[in-house]
């Protein structure tokens, strides 16, 4: 791995500060906390797709030893605790609001996908709560299911009230103009896709602990999510579980999200319930066959895409129509994914000048459906991308080329697509340049004629991918149906001792916060990177935050401590100015030094900290104290974009797919540490890849979970994978003070696109739904 | 898991006894499909009589131009013996095929058998070598062995010591491995000796059989062009989300083609 | 039931239920929560310890099947202060991210090169199969165990 810069500031792969708890096995997860007198709770679950309820018979259960509580949706209902939320209220096409079914957390009267809660066991260990569970009887009148999201608007209404089963039909662009553009095109690709639905699988599975205390009132609840404050905001505002300030939200070591610990699950809110009712704390811990079944779920769209390109092969116009599957109900975020994390994505890095989508998003008797890394992104690559290449193949271009004629150039930034967003930089044909000489696109003939000689079909596959990282600002958002704000909160509070202790409201769940963040603390005041402790996760220390997804714990999370790190420095040179009598406007901070101008009188960051808590020689009119906070709301998204390229090799009699080689040539602006920047690409490719060959959430035509197992459920295992290529181009993010733009999920962005393109590119087909399993390729191969 | 007592008998008869004592009595080997199975709840037995501390089901040797193993052999050990290698080196890789390393140094050969997976990797070598099945009170051919899906002639509570292999001229085992679960969506194995052919195949059908048309096919000669117009019919072949019957009958083929071209470049 | 085994050197004698796993020993009565448990069908490898010198699924073996063992975890394989040349290659090639897998995926490559020669990549990765990641696509992962397996079979204790 190249290293650009030695040492531990910006810019170098310094080696991660938390790591060495992990190696050692002291991390410390949900489930590795135990308080005294905890209890164990089992969650009854579903066993149909649609039904009534009819009845719930507990007494059996109760009756058992051990048991402390059988509660059941309709006990938190008359507790007055209300729905989950959905957190984004998107605007139909006609101006109406979506339509949001309510979403108990435990579900009462009817229950809608296998696998939801209609209640819980509470026991004093975890094997009697499950012998009580099973003897609990509950009488279900089932329903017809309706499970595939092209069939959904026309069955039977799953929610009272919710015609169709829309939850909303959603639009952006010119519609007229694009169909106009269309008909006049000289040539059109259409191509229906479907996006196949994913099951995020964080190896950590999902936990909680709720504590109460009865003394103070005061709730804790230690649960694995990527965001505390916003679960202590919808517990407290929205379910009413405790009120805000009697409520703290721990989110210790967290294994893994990738979207999948962004909602408000049913489950957290139960044991925190459930812990002030029986005056215990209550434990759950996910099985993993439960994570299957009710984790929210990723991507899930049925598409039918329409291109046109003029005689020249410019494209002149994209018209793009979705119905995406949002489940039962309608999760945290999930009706922003389909509809603003992925419309407004379909300029990719081309020049199109008239876009339109229209996307339906349908309920159906299926786990909700939520952010998963790329969160829309992935899916909009998807169709871009995937037509792209598919018009480079029926117009005889190199798709390579039909690419380049089409990027945004340098000179256009800032650069305004026709579906609302601005992109601020870029260099696309730089990251194209570099992926095409990485992988010897030249030489590809002659792999392709090595791999028949061995009875390989050798196929390449390309995806220029753009996402929208850090979505910003909070007012825009809000106006577009956000609930909540995006910025995000830092403090940094310097010790009288010189070291500094530094609060994110981001969250650390694999990402290395506590490294980056280091680093760019340490940089700016000049200090060692051990001097600098980051904390996250916890409501209790941290003041507010929004938490982590989007990829925008560095660009937004990073930017207010970059803002309160300036306040420090601020502060700090008008203690400095005092004590060494200057004038304000000579005193300079740099490498850790507080230096009057041309002089040879400086102070250490250490001595000007241990004055301001030990005010002897200081200012009057300044307080005591060394600690400053702030909140960066940013002015735009980020956009980091790149060319990803995979080379897959078919066996012609198996159908098996192998993935060969795969390059990533990424732009993230400026690079505070490429070893994780690398390890983001290398594990989001990995997710990519999973989608396109291995991975698929699959309901039966009952709702039943198909694929609820890793004995069925195929996440990619270490010998499925080819070492990875990566690189980085840079073109610095213009309106954060970092120069940065995220990394965390561009390789699930561009992967599922370039290994799709390189598959269909081996076998000769327009098309081949993901995962491209060897079955299906060998079937396609047969013709 | 459901609440269960743990016994460690002593000797056969012991763990014998304690079989017939239970309720719903289970005898523990490996494991690695037994407890993956208690553990979600699919199977509730009362006792669960661990083999491990029983004499006499350990053990390696080759005698007679046989390998004998002991039926609590783990898979690890027969993958790296030297002399199972030397003697039989199709089962040692047969055995480096299952699993994973880490269920391979626990899971054992009585135990897969006894099991009878319909996608388990060992049931294609005993029915392609010939194996006999050895238990506390006789031995059974691996032909007369496997019956059904589980199902194998194996009495309630009888227990497998060891099992014989005959030692074939040359063999070689191709496994088709499901991408998630790991176990045979198809395997074939191919063994040659004196006086013929013998193909085992396991994952395709409901438990591992001999491969008596591609026997036929490769009769007069090793070719691996002779399987090309083989009818392979799917009928009763396993169908699951992966790999359908018609799939399956298609990978036994190419899996016993490259079967045989493994075993061309092997001395005889 | 009575259980006696030794894990990480140090014997115990405990009173366990007949049905309990060894995971659960470990994590719950040990309180080594370094092992985790991250499946239910033996697949994940997030519960790898070394039972007897061999690396196992420690949610697939019972508590009764390790009487008399000896069991080293996670916690067990660095010398005082001092890590494991394992442990040392996993942090300087980034072979980790949210460190869940990361104990089982140690112990497993730990095993792994006890028991091969001449590991390449590929057989880095083929004996590796036991163990899911999520976060690293496994790149650095491979890395790791390269770099750790010189070290390993060089120093004077192992081998």
């Amino acid at each position: 791995m190249a290293e650009a810069v030695a040492g531990s500031g910006i810019g170098a792969s310094v080696r991660r500060k938390e790591d060495l708890r992990f190696i050692t096995g002291r991390g410390r997860y949900t489930d590795d906390i135990s308080m005294p007198g905890q209890v164990h709770a089992v969650f009854l679950r579903s066993p149909h797709a649609r039904a009534r309820i009819v009845s719930i018979d507990t007494a059996e259960a109760a009756a058992v030893p051990g048991v402390l509580a059988v509660l059941t949706g309709r006990d938190m209902a008359a507790d007055g605790l209300g729905d989950l939320p959905c957190g984004w209220l998107v605007k139909q096409s006609d101006g109406s609001d979506m339509v949001a079914a309510p979403h108990p957390p435990l579900a009462h009267g009817v229950v809608n996908y296998v696998g939801e809660p209609y209640g819980l066991v509470v026991a004093e260990d975890l094997a009697t709560a499950w012998r009580a569970a099973e003897l609990v009887v509950a009488e279900f009148e089932e329903r017809p299911a309706v499970v595939d999201p092209a069939l959904a608007m026309e069955s039977e209404a799953i929610h009272e009230g919710v015609a169709r089963n829309l939850a909303y039909e959603w639009v952006l662009g010119d519609q007229s103009a694009t169909e106009t553009a269309l008909a006049g095109a000289a040539h059109v690709t259409r191509l229906d896709l479907v996006n196949n639905r994913l099951i995020p699988n964080a190896m950590e599975p999902r936990a909680a602990l709720g504590v109460h205390d009865p003394g103070t009132g005061e709730h804790v609840l230690y649960t694995t999510s990527q965001n505390p404050h916003l679960e202590r905001l919808v517990l407290s505002a929205f379910v009413g579980v405790a009120p805000e300030h009697k409520l703290r939200v721990v989110a210790p070591d967290v294994g893994g999200g990738f979207g999948s610990k962004i909602p408000v699950y049913a489950e957290e809110t139960a044991v925190l319930w459930a812990a002030r009712r029986v005056g215990r704390p209550v434990k759950w811990k996910a099985e993993r066959s439960e994570s299957f079944l009710a984790d929210a779920h990723g991507r899930d769209h049925v598409t039918h895409a329409e291109l046109g390109l003029d005689e020249h092969g410019r494209f002149v116009a994209l018209e793009v129509h979705t119905t995406a599957n949002l489940g039962a109900y309608l999760s945290l975020f999930g009706s922003s994914v389909p509809t603003y994390l992925y419309g407004t994505l379909m300029a990719g890095q081309y020049k199109t000048p008239n876009i339109f989508v229209k996307v339906h998003g349908v309920y159906t008797n299926t786990a909700p459906v939520d952010a998963y890394r790329g969160a829309g992104r992935p899916e909009a690559t998807y169709v871009v991308e995937r037509i792209v290449e598919a018009a480079a193949r029926e117009l005889g271009r190199d798709p390579a080329d039909l690419r380049r004629q089409n990027l945004i150039r340098p000179e256009d930034f800032p650069y305004e697509t026709p579906v609302a967003l601005v992109y601020d930089t870029g260099n696309y044909e730089a990251s194209l340049d570099k992926a095409l000489a990485l992988i010897d696109y030249g030489g590809f003939p002659e792999r392709k004629a090595e791999a028949a000689r061995r009875g390989k079909r050798r196929g390449i596959g390309f995806a220029c991918y753009i996402e929208a990282c850090g979505l910003a600002p909070s007012k825009l958002a809000i106006q577009l149906g956000a609930g909540v704000g995006l910025y995000e909160s830092g403090e940094i509070r310097v010790n009288p001792t010189g070291n500094v202790t530094v609060f994110t409201g981001s969250h650390s769940h694999g990402q290395g916060h506590e490294t980056t963040f280091a680093q760019v603390v340490a940089e700016r005041f000049g200090i060692g990177i051990d001097d600098v402790e980051v904390v996250h996760g916890d409501t209790g220390r941290v003041e507010f935050g929004l938490g982590t997804y989007g990829s925008r714990s560095l660009a937004v999370g990073g930017s207010a401590l970059v803002r309160a790190a300036d306040k420090v420095v601020e502060k700090g040179r008008r203690i400095a100015a005092h004590m060494l009598e200057a004038d304000l406007a000579d005193v300079e901070f740099a490498d850790g030094r507080f230096t009057v101008r041309d002089s040879n009188q400086s102070l250490s960051f250490g001595e000007v900290a241990f004055a301001a808590y030990v005010p002897a020689n200081y200012p009057e009119d300044l307080e005591p104290g060394l600690s400053e906070k702030a909140f960066y709301d940013p002015e735009n998204f980020t956009f980091p974009a790149g060319t990803h390229i995979a080379e897959v090799e078919v066996d012609e009699e198996t159908g098996v797919v192998e993935l060969v080689d795969f390059v990533a040539v990424d732009d993230f602006g400026k690079v505070i540490n490429p070893m994780i920047v690398h390890g983001q690409i290398h594990g989001g490719v990995a997710q990519g890849v999973g989608q396109a060959l291995h991975e698929r959430g699959l309901y039966d035509e009952y709702g039943q979970l198909q694929t609820g197992s890793y004995m069925d459920y195929c996440i990619p295992r270490a010998d499925d994978l080819p070492d990875f290529r990566v690189d980085t181009t840079v073109t610095p993010c213009t309106h954060n003070p970092l120069g940065v733009k995220g990394c965390g999920e561009a390789g699930a962005i561009g992967a599922p696109a370039a290994v799709m393109n390189a598959v269909t590119d081996a076998l000769g087909v327009a098309d081949l739904p993901m995962p491209a399993t060897a079955e299906k390729v060998w079937r396609a191969l047969r013709g | 898991m459901y609440p269960f007592e743990y016994h460690r008998p002593r000797a056969l008869e012991e763990a014998r006894a304690l079989f017939h004592q239970a309720e719903d009595g289970i005898y523990l080997a490996g494991g690695q499909t037994l407890i993956p199975t208690m553990k979600q709840r699919l199977a509730a037995p009362s006792d669960v009589v661990d083999l491990a501390g029983v004499p006499g089901l350990t053990g390696l040797a080759v005698e007679d131009g046989t390998l004998r193993v002991g039926a609590l052999s783990r898979h690890a050990e027969v993958a790296a013996h030297p002399d199972v290698k030397r003697a039989l080196p199709v089962l040692a890789h047969l055995a480096s095929c299952i699993g994973d390393p880490q269920v391979r140094n626990r899971g054992t050969l009585g135990g897969s058998v006894a099991n009878s997976d319909p996608a388990a990797d060992y049931p294609a070598a005993l029915v392609a070598l010939g194996a006999t099945v050895h238990t506390d009170s006789r031995s059974i051919a691996a032909e007369d062995y496997f019956k059904d899906l589980f199902e194998t002639a194996l009495e309630p509570g009888e227990i497998i010591t060891r099992i014989d292999f005959p030692r074939p001229l040359r063999a070689a085992y191709r496994k088709f491995p499901h991408p998630a679960s790991r176990y045979a969506v198809v395997g074939v194995l191919v063994a040659e000796f004196d006086g013929g052919l013998r193909v085992g195949i396991t994952g395709a059908g409901p438990c591992a059989f001999r491969g008596t048309a591609l026997e036929e096919a490769l009769a007069d000669g090793l070719d691996p062009a002779a399987l090309d117009g083989v009818e392979v019919p799917d009928a009763g072949f396993n169908s699951d989300l992966f790999a359908s019957a018609e799939y399956r009958a298609h990978l036994v083929k190419v899996m016993a083609k490259r079967a045989v071209q493994d075993l061309l470049v092997q001395p005889r | 039931m009575k259980l006696s085994l030794t894990v990480n050197g140090t014997p115990h004698e405990l009173e366990v239920s007949a049905d309990a796993l060894l995971v659960e020993v470990i994590r719950e009565h040990l309180g080594l929560t370094g092992t985790h448990v991250g499946c239910d069908t033996s697949q994940c490898g997030a519960c790898t310890v070394h039972l007897d010198g061999r690396a196992v699924k420690s949610c697939t073996v019972l508590a009764g099947q390790a009487e008399g063992a000896e069991v080293v975890t996670i916690e067990g394989i660095g010398s005082g202060d001092e890590l494991h040349p394992m442990q040392a290659a996993f942090r300087e090639h980034h072979a980790l991210q949210c460190g869940f897998c990361t104990p089982g995926m140690i112990m497993a490559a730990i095993d792994l090169v006890e028991r091969s020669d001449g590991l390449d990549r590929r057989t880095v990765r083929e004996g590796l199969e036991g163990n899911l990641c999520r976060c690293t696509g496994y790149h650095n992962i491979v890395d790791a165990v390269l770099a750790a397996a010189p070290v390993m079979t060089g120093g004077a204790d192992h081998g």
